[in-house]
């Protein structure tokens, strides 16, 4: 049987093109296998080999992204694949979107299966995990060797058409695609073995891996109260009425910064809250009960502390991933900390 | 910081060491059942409470009840 066709796409630096300073130029097709395609092509043997590789550089994709698309896809559908790859893109931020953007376009317009590679926290994951199969790598090309090995497994399942299992069986980042099947013992069952392996100390594999919250350890005390200077934050989503920033309603990609500056009061005609998962009719009647302007106000004017400050930072706490929530306030304190905040009073719905 | 929050066990899991448990999901700092003045009252009790939480030395995580 003749080798499966595949068509590769790596980004100016895999291509040995260049570094940053070569992350503008448009897209290229070479003949063969380029860089690590040459890796892919050595585990695909006998059943596929990379027919051509499109290069393009990472800036030049994510600024022209549509462009970039169209001539891309021309390029690749002139080799006739069979199957298409990106990367791998380990952490870096452009490449993976790049990968997983020229993946979802070659899937839905040359109707092939497509996958790509690279780290999970890499910002094309989250955008593309639904609708591309991306095999979770390393953060750095030093994970090359076993991005390759897993791409390649997959790769050369999809080209036979095999069923594709489950993420943990085969590598690929969890797209929250939930498949039911029936167990062989039933929940109960499951549930009591796994308390009894608890309770005598066994090892045993938890059904639903919980996300690990870190600690810290806790601050001193403040000295002098009524000295200083103290921040609201809330992720009762309280905003402007009308959302200016559209914080969504729920799994927030954002949060906003706003100005209290001769704000006393938080009314019915200034402010609401944008979160979906609590009733928001008593939030939009008085905001205050969500966050405490009104008193903290009184408090600086009484002299019970020194001062608010100018700003508060709110989001949307429902739904909103733990990596999220914790990239968030790492931006906003750096604010806080230049500003000499010394205390955050934060509420929750 | 403080945590001003109503479901506590969750502030607990998620590591805040200064805890102010507050009257319900919806309204945190306030209560609809009560007059305005009495609203205010009781989130002037609630914040204070904060204020002397972040004036507080701990180690490790407490909930301030009172």
């Amino acid at each position: 049987m003749s080798k499966k066709r595949v068509v590769h796409y790596i980004n100016q630096f895999f291509a040995q093109i260049g570094g940053e300073e070569m992350a503008h130029v448009q897209p290229e097709y070479r003949e063969g296998p380029v860089g690590p395609g040459l890796a892919f092509n050595a585990s695909f043997g006998e059943h596929a080999e990379i027919v051509g590789t499109v290069i393009c550089g990472d800036s030049y994709f994510n600024e022209n992204m549509e462009e970039a698309k169209a001539e891309l896809i021309e390029m690749i559908d002139a080799a006739k694949p069979d199957l298409f790859i990106a990367g791998p893109a380990f952490n870096a931020g452009r490449y993976g979107v790049a990968c997983g953007a020229i993946a979802e376009a070659v899937q839905q317009q040359l109707n092939i299966p497509v996958l790509t590679g690279m780290y999970e926290e890499n910002p094309g994951a989250d955008m593309y995990k639904t609708n591309v199969y991306i095999i979770s790598t390393r953060n750095s090309a030093v994970g090359m060797r076993d991005a390759v090995k897993k791409m390649s497994a997959l790769a050369l399942k999809m080209l036979r058409d095999d069923t594709i299992g489950s993420s943990i069986e085969e590598g690929y980042i969890p797209q929250g695609i939930r498949v039911n099947l029936f167990e062989k013992e039933r929940g109960s069952k499951r549930a009591v073995d796994m308390l009894l392996k608890k309770l005598k100390g066994e090892p045993f594999t938890t059904e639903y891996p919980m996300p690990d919250f870190d600690r810290v350890d806790p601050r001193p005390a403040v000295k002098d109260i009524s000295k200083a200077k103290i921040a609201l934050v809330t992720s009762g989503g309280i905003v402007p009425l009308g959302n200016p920033d559209h914080i969504e309603s729920s799994s927030a990609t954002k949060y906003g910064k706003y100005d209290l500056l001769g704000v006393d009061d938080l009314t019915q005609a200034t402010y609401a809250t944008a979160h979906g998962g609590y009733d928001p009719s008593y939030a939009n009647a008085d905001a205050d009960r969500v966050l405490a302007l009104d008193t903290l106000r009184e408090f600086e004017a009484a002299g019970k502390i020194g001062s608010l400050y100018r700003y508060f930072f709110s989001t949307v706490g429902n739904g909103t991933s733990v990596k999220s929530a914790k990239a968030f306030a790492e931006d906003f304190s750096k604010e806080l900390i230049k500003e000499n905040v010394q205390a955050v009073i934060l509420t929750s719905t | 910081m403080v945590h001003m929050c109503t479901i506590v066990p969750i502030s607990m899991t998620v590591g805040a060491n200064r805890i102010v448990p507050t009257v319900a999901i919806p309204f945190p700092l306030g209560n609809p059942e009560l007059s305005g003045e009495e609203e205010k009252t009781l989130r002037r009790g609630l914040v204070e409470r904060a204020l002397r939480a972040l004036a507080t030395e701990v180690d490790g995580q407490t909930v301030f009840e009172n």
